[in-house]
């Protein structure tokens, strides 16, 4: 079985950079009883899994178990949500290891484009935007930490997502526990975080950041609105035409058929707010250029002349499909219920988008890819 | 437990059907007894652009993606050392699109000079980005190379060079598929929401016909007990020294596979693991420190691998590796320590049996071992593991002379 505890404790909420990402993984580096060993002891015992997330508005931990240990192991999840305590050894340490990964993905061109790119369309201070400085890293400190953990943990919002064989007693078991906890008392909400916009004054970069790569990493990016748009679902099936699944345009045309990349994809951002749609792939280094001005290429195609009958009927089929693959057993479903709820959906969203998936005509993807697909409107880097 | 059928056909072709009527799809998966063990020294990677090349159309199907997605379905392929894996899955209903599409691409390929051209590049495009264009990228390629002076699992599974990749020639390729992808070098394993007599009605019609082929003997050469360690020292463009270590261990087949697995999660598996707690932790020479192995089919190796604090020197590093595995060779683990391990051995094996296409996939790689029913008694013999058992395999994995020892260190950058 999975419990999931997510609280509105992500790092939209932190008023210090950094501080979110390192309660969230810090939350069961000790407490007034325990040890880290001792916490990481007593999962792994129990044959359990404790992960942590942190995401833009939301923060969770996540207790994999065989379901009759869940007994054993609600007193320890009841103890990281109230008497965490942050040793400062712990944070050293974090601080240290953050350091050094961050310097270590900084050498990788696919990481310096994935966190630029987003910076150049949303702004660098935007939720969906702002990034790892080392100086953020640097500057934690513990009081921050704690702070921040009782206002959006132990007094925080929280939604509870369980899924699996539950015992037969689970919400005796959860209200007996999670149940007599002060959750639900944090001042700040989703409504108060700032999302607006400064995106970049330019829209061609190019970055070197290491003058030896035999590749360079392409990044094309644009905002969108989200997936409570009108458009949303239709344009799910337009990029999955465009660069959304293995027979896609852009990977028949620019892998299958040019062999310039390993794999070339196009997506649209599931954030919650609102979205964006990039394409991304790693392309020989001299042939950069000519990825890119294929991807324009079919982009145009899109816009003026219709998708073929056959070829949507495939696509369509071919979505369907894998929706109903990804309902494969309790973790996934429960997964799609949650990305309802964040995202504020009803509950017959499932129907609507199906339904329109499956009618979709192709003179309604031209007229969005008419509407979206403005070159104009997109940032492109590559970073060598 | 884990219920399955198994039949063969004439001409070799087993086959393993597990139904499961909880799920709305159904799984097609084909192993072949083929991997980049078996590939000839002087062109390796050829087994992984092969499976590239698996796509580029059968002899009767210009191309394998578009009927199956036109079929709602999805797949994917992976090639280790030891096997190569197709696997898809599908709406039920549309089961036999599966069966046309596999059985026509074991029948033969379309051997097209374009499709190979084409993922010729793709492949040496895969090789740039994981094992050039990334820190630390070539690191498997030394590691194997130290480790392994004979076994074919001194190469990986993309090649030793890219020129191996390049100079593949269409007729390499039709050498290698017929002496390989026959149906008695492969495990079929149909599951999902499937009627066993159904099954056996379409294995029958689109399998049944395929001639059987040569049988292969696998001969591999055997690498000599190593005795005495090997030290290698590579400096890159790199922000932090790293350091491996590798020895050699027991086959997957040996009943001391068992306790050595065991024994890697004791040492650096988890969070409270040996070395995680000791070295980063506690002593704070490593930033992040794994114990595991490489899981292979012939004798593999346990790797113990880390990334210096900036500061701490490699000897300073292995001293400290070194005195972690003593212990573990001088006293028994604890009870406690033992159970955690196969208490998380049960739930990951719980985790895993959970997607229906780990399943077949588990059943198909079992049976390539040698009894596909094997997969209902793994948890059983890890159960019966002593802490007698890990303290024998931890003396003679540790064994003295039997290490290879990577310092991979960071070249003074000016950024």
């Amino acid at each position: 079985m999975s419990l999931e505890l997510l609280f509105e404790a992500g790092a939209a909420f932190e008023a210090k950079a950094q501080v979110a990402a390192a309660v969230n993984t810090l939350i069961k580096n000790g407490t007034q009883d325990k040890s880290a060993f001792e916490i990481a002891e007593t999962v792994d015992f129990y044959g359990a899994y404790l992960n942590t997330q942190c995401s833009t508005e939301y923060s969770s931990l996540t207790l994999s178990c065989l379901s009759r240990q869940l007994p054993n192991l609600l007193p320890l999840l009841v103890e990281l949500l109230t008497e965490s305590q942050f040793p400062q050894q712990e944070l050293d340490i974090y601080k240290q290891n953050s350091l050094q990964r961050l310097q270590m993905n900084l050498k990788k061109g696919e990481f310096v484009a994935g966190r630029l790119i987003d910076a150049y369309a949303y702004g660098p201070r935007h939720p969906y935007g702002k990034y790892t400085h080392k100086e953020d890293l640097i500057a934690l400190n513990r009081q921050d930490l704690l702070d921040f953990y009782k206002g959006f943990y132990t007094h925080g919002r929280l939604k509870i997502f369980v899924a699996g064989k539950l015992p037969k007693d689970i919400f005796t078991l959860l209200n007996d526990s999670l149940g007599n906890l002060p959750f639900n008392q944090a001042d700040s909400t989703l409504s108060s975080i700032d999302y607006s916009h400064d995106p970049d004054q330019e829209k061609l970069h190019t970055v070197i950041n290491d003058d030896s790569s035999v590749q360079g990493a392409i990044r094309l990016e644009r905002l969108m609105p989200g997936r409570k748009s009108p458009d949303w679902s239709g344009l799910m099936v337009l990029n999955t035409v465009f660069g959304g699944y293995f027979g896609s345009r852009l990977m028949s045309n620019i892998r299958e058929d040019k062999g310039y990349t390993y794999g070339i994809h196009s997506y649209l951002q599931n954030h919650i707010h609102e979205s964006a749609w990039v394409v991304s792939t790693e392309a020989g280094r001299d042939v950069c250029g000519e990825t890119i001005k294929e991807v324009w290429k079919e982009s145009t195609l899109l816009k003026t002349e219709l998708v073929d009958k056959e070829e949507l009927q495939l696509v369509k089929n071919y979505v369907i499909g894998s929706v109903l693959g990804t309902l494969d057993g309790p973790f996934q479903i429960i997964n799609r219920w949650k990305s309802y709820i964040l995202h504020d959906l009803s509950a017959d969203h499932f129907d609507k988008h199906m339904e329109v998936v499956k009618t979709i005509q192709p003179a309604a993807l031209k007229a969005l890819a008419e509407k979206y697909m403005d070159e104009s409107k997109f940032y492109q880097l590559t970073v060598f | 437990m884990i219920q399955y059928t198994k039949f063969v056909l004439e001409n070799g072709l087993r086959v393993l059907v597990h139904p499961d009527d909880t799920t709305p799809m159904a799984v097609v998966n084909i192993m072949y007894d083929a991997g980049a063990r078996d590939e000839d020294p002087g062109k390796t990677g050829f087994a992984h652009l092969f499976e590239h090349l698996m796509f580029g159309g059968s002899i009767n199907i210009a191309d394998y993606d578009e009927p199956l997605q036109l079929a709602g379905g999805e797949n994917n392929a992976y090639t280790t050392n030891d096997l190569t894996n197709y696997y898809l899955q599908l709406p039920a209903q549309n089961l036999e699109t599966a069966f046309w599409l596999e059985s026509d691409r074991m029948l033969s390929l379309a051997f097209s000079e374009k499709s190979l051209e084409v993922q010729r590049k793709v492949v040496s495009e895969e090789f740039k980005e994981h094992y050039i264009n990334k820190p630390y990228g070539d690191v498997w390629h030394k590691l194997r190379e130290l480790a392994y002076s004979t076994h074919p699992y001194r190469w990986m599974t993309i090649g030793k060079e890219l020129k191996h990749v390049e100079d593949a020639t269409l007729a390499d390729v039709k050498q290698f598929f017929f002496k390989h992808y026959r149906p008695q070098n492969a495990i079929l394993v149909v599951a999902g929401n499937v009627q066993l007599e159904e099954v056996k009605r379409l294995a029958e019609k689109w399998f049944g016909p395929i001639e059987s082929g040569e049988p292969y003997t696998r001969d591999l050469p055997k690498e000599p007990r190593q005795t005495k360690d090997r030290y290698l020292e590579v400096s890159a463009d790199v922000p932090i020294d790293a350091l491996y270590m590798a020895w050699h261990m027991c086959d997957r087949l040996d009943p001391k596979y068992f306790p050595t697995d065991l024994m890697t999660d004791i040492l650096g598996g988890s969070a409270s693991s040996r070395l995680h707690q000791k070295l980063v932790k506690e002593r704070q020479l490593f930033s992040g420190i794994a114990c595991y192995h490489l899981g292979t089919l012939d004798p593999g190796l346990v790797v113990i691998d880390g990334k210096l604090v900036s500061g701490v020197t490699m000897q300073q590093a292995e001293q400290a590796v070194r005195e972690e595995i003593k212990k573990i060779m001088d006293e028994p683990v604890s009870e406690r320590e033992l159970q955690a391990v196969i208490n998380k051995t049960e739930s990951m094996i719980a985790f895993e049996d959970m997607s229906v296409l780990n399943r077949a996939n588990s059943l198909a790689f079992y049976e390539l071992l040698g009894d596909a029913s094997l997969i209902n008694t793994e948890l059983a013999r890890y159960q019966s593991v002593t802490a007698a058992d890990i303290q024998q395999v931890a003396n003679e994995i540790f064994r003295e002379g039997n290490c290879n020892i990577l310092q991979y260190k960071g070249k003074i950058s000016q950024s």
